[in-house]
């Protein structure tokens, strides 16, 4: 279990200034909903998108505090 | 013995031109996620293949490490991993799944 607020955080340190919202799918703090709008995701791959994603999540998803999570990735609006 | 896995595994996902490891079966999938992955590639129409992590404890807990991934499904489409189930969705809604299966299919 981890709060949304908490994993919305890890992300926008991982990339500043990107648009970053996460949503509790569930109720139960352990299943996200995650979207990010980043330049960063410039010119990738959606895999190398959303293994960017992972980063900053690997060690709640790692340990269990993160069951599951739905990644969008945009470049812009 | 880390590299009979990894041997096992190379072998699996380039001996079958589509592979999902997945938790349940092809027809009775056990989370929504596998599910979800299976309907799109039903709905391509193309022969695949399925292995339960559920009841394969070693696959279910060294796939993280081999393919850098930490969920199920994972998806392989002509031996390379593709990605689970947002991306296979994604890209099945795009057209971009279909064009990937046909062209290992037609190779």
């Amino acid at each position: 279990m981890i709060h949304p607020e908490e994993v919305k955080s890890l992300l926008i340190r991982h990339f500043p200034g990107a648009e970053v919202s996460v949503a509790d799918q569930t109720g139960t703090m352990d299943h996200f909903d995650i979207h990010v709008i980043s330049k960063v995701f410039e010119g990738k791959t959606l895999i190398e998108q959303h293994r960017m994603v992972q980063v900053p999540l690997e060690a709640a998803l790692t340990d269990g505090r993160i069951h599951a999570v739905q990644i969008k990735t945009r470049t812009s609006l | 013995m880390p590299d009979d896995f990894k041997a096992e595994r190379q072998k699996e996902v380039s001996s079958n031109k589509i592979v999902l490891y997945i938790k349940g079966t092809k027809e009775q999938p056990q989370c929504g996620f596998s599910a979800a992955t299976i309907q799109a590639f039903k709905l391509l129409g193309k022969p695949f293949h399925t292995i339960d992590v559920l009841s394969n404890p070693e696959i279910r807990s060294r796939m993280q490490e081999f393919s850098n991934w930490p969920t199920f499904p994972q998806v392989f489409v002509g031996g390379q991993f593709l990605g689970g189930c947002d991306i296979v969705t994604e890209m099945y809604e795009t057209g971009e799944l279909k064009k990937v299966v046909e062209a290992t299919f037609n190779s």
